[in-house]
């Protein structure tokens, strides 16, 4: 063959790659500007005024006059403000609630030896397996005969627990060899100092992992605030927007509506930029949604 | 520890349970045959299976797409994985209410989404209120954008813990790269798709959140229950305060469920290369 082949054997496949290249970049383009519309979008509308919005029959994809009134009007004209402080407490005080309870858990199954523990440990997993809906309805009998409807132990207590969390923190402390332990033992330390002084250091990637699945979890959870509370001073964020959707703002008010959407999804995706690679990796490791 | 399962079989074998007086009158399937009688039921239990039939296979293989060409580019990367896991963080509620506004044909607007099949020269469709397919389009399109963030993360990690090793023994072979595709990588991440499969179909079997985004909450009469959905309005709600009807429909989905998972479970066996 003589050199002209091969410079254009080489030609050609270069021709190829680039071209598999370039269809990949507008596939994945396309796939991100999919994702992102919504985003735009939200933020768009709710710059937009009322009164142009609703003058536009068919929708502009950018404003020349931006505007601030919608999310004043979200905190004056509907109790955004309120929704959001009571989300704020039920996620802080359900992660923390959670992680106490957790931690000790956690560092019984790993380190403490008692009678019956690997048992006790299997039939823990094995609650992994019951259907979430099928425990809501007992927690909604639980709770509404204890009379703990509307009220912040109703919304918290029951997901200051998760079988799912103990099993990755609890491998996790399993893993610390035992000669740390035994020689804090000679050294005399107390169990509990021996796992804030030693383990919880040691694990702290973990531990920093399920609070912000926990989070998360809580930020957007709506199936169970909405069962237990009707009244509005209890709404977190999500029923909160659908109150909002159904009564709030005359309905009309679109772009107050998404005033109040963007207001309740940012404290999430500056968490989420902030921490990307434990967010990513925490649900790679054990995220379950969808 | 199992009192939640136990509790549920029993509230749903008896018959004209009343909340208020904790009472009731006999045991039996009354329960059962009451709600797989119940239209909105029947509703429901038909909008979740063209969920599921929809979304799982569709996201699913979006997601292989996507990750695939993830894994083929280095510049941007991880732009890319940051914008396509944004989903995940946001509520489902409140972006529910951008897509609703996307889709919704109002007297003032048409909405964006009429704007675009206006260029192909079609007519306008009210994707909220309007005709059975056209409400079930969007449900799945927001389903399928949901679940996207999830599937694509494993899949990309997947795929980049292939070992290098066999594509350098196959290039040096000449294989093609549809086939090396076919032959090594797809056996070599089949576990994982399998996994997604299942927590895939298990998941669009209990999607209700994102229907109440779409269509408000009150989905019988926007006819796009879900079983979840029945089973948690009649627990609470308008139609509420029948926690036996509650059980029974639960009952039933957990049925559904557990053999569409051993179903999966048993086609795995012949496909999944560990």
């Amino acid at each position: 063959m003589s050199n002209t082949d091969y410079t254009r054997i080489e030609r050609a496949s270069r021709n190829r790659k680039l071209a598999v290249r370039t269809v990949t970049y507008i596939l994945l383009t396309f796939w991100a500007v999919m994702v992102l519309f919504p985003y735009y979008w939200m933020l768009l509308t709710s710059v937009k005024g009322y009164g142009a919005y609703n003058a536009e029959y068919v929708p502009a994809f950018f404003t020349t006059s931006p505007t601030l009134e919608n999310y004043v009007s979200a905190f004056r004209e509907v109790p955004l403000a309120r929704y959001f402080m009571n989300t704020v407490v039920f996620t802080v005080a359900t992660t923390a609630l959670m992680m106490a309870v957790i931690i000790p858990a956690a560092f019984a199954f790993a380190r403490l030896e008692f009678k019956g523990r690997d048992l006790v440990f299997s039939l823990f997993l094995a609650l992994m397996m019951i259907p979430n809906e099928l425990v809501i309805i007992t927690n909604y009998q639980t709770i509404t005969g204890w009379g703990l409807r509307n009220s912040f132990p109703g919304l918290i207590l029951p997901s200051v627990t998760s079988v799912f969390y103990i099993y990755l923190l609890r491998e996790n402390f399993a893993q610390i060899p035992d000669e740390l332990y035994n020689a804090a033992k000679v050294d005399g330390t107390t169990d509990f100092k021996y796992l804030t002084r030693v383990m919880m250091p040691i694990c702290r990637p973990t531990i920093i992992t399920i609070v912000i699945l926990k989070v998360i979890e809580c930020w957007n959870s709506y199936v169970w605030p909405r069962l237990v509370t009707d009244d509005p001073n209890y709404f977190l964020v999500s029923g909160g927007i659908q109150e909002i959707r159904e009564n709030g703002f005359g309905r009309e008010n679109i772009p107050a509506m998404m005033a109040a959407v963007v207001v309740i999804s940012v404290p999430l995706i500056v968490l989420f930029l902030a921490f990307r690679n434990k967010v990513m990796a925490g649900v790679s490791r054990g995220g379950i949604k969808g | 520890m199992v009192y939640p399962l136990v509790d549920v079989f029993v509230y749903s074998f008896e018959e004209g349970y009343n909340s208020a007086s904790q009472t009731f009158f006999g045991v039996g399937l009354y329960n059962y045959s009451r709600v797989l009688h119940d239209p909105y039921f029947l509703q429901a239990l038909k909008n979740t299976f063209i969920l599921v039939i929809i979304t799982v296979p569709l996201s699913t293989l979006i997601a292989l797409l996507i990750s695939v060409g993830l894994n083929s580019i280095t510049p941007l990367k991880k732009l890319y994985q940051t914008v396509y896991f944004l989903p995940y963080v946001t509520n489902t509620l409140a972006v529910g209410l951008v897509f609703m506004i996307l889709f919704k044909k109002t007297a003032y607007t048409d909405g964006l989404a009429n704007l675009m099949l206006a260029w192909f020269g079609k007519g306008p469709i009210d994707f909220i209120d309007g005709p059975y397919w056209a409400k079930m389009f969007v449900l799945c399109f927001y389903t399928i954008w949901v679940v996207m963030p999830f599937k694509v993360l494993i899949l990309t990690s997947a795929l980049a813990s292939v070992n290098q090793d066999y594509y350098n023994a196959a290039r040096v072979d000449g294989t093609s790269s549809f086939r090396i595709f076919r032959k090594i990588t797809l056996p070599m991440i089949s576990p994982m798709i399998f996994y997604l499969v299942i927590t895939g179909f298990i998941g669009a079997f209990k999607a209700y959140s994102d229907a109440v985004a779409l269509f408000g909450t009150n989905l019988n009469a926007a006819e796009m229950n879900t079983i979840v959905g029945y089973v948690y309005d009649k627990l609470y709600g308008d139609g509420g305060g029948y926690p036996s009807y509650a059980s029974a429909a639960a009952i039933l989905l957990f049925a559904v469920v557990f053999t569409i998972t051993l179903i999966n479970l048993s086609i795995s066996r012949k496909n999944v290369h560990y």
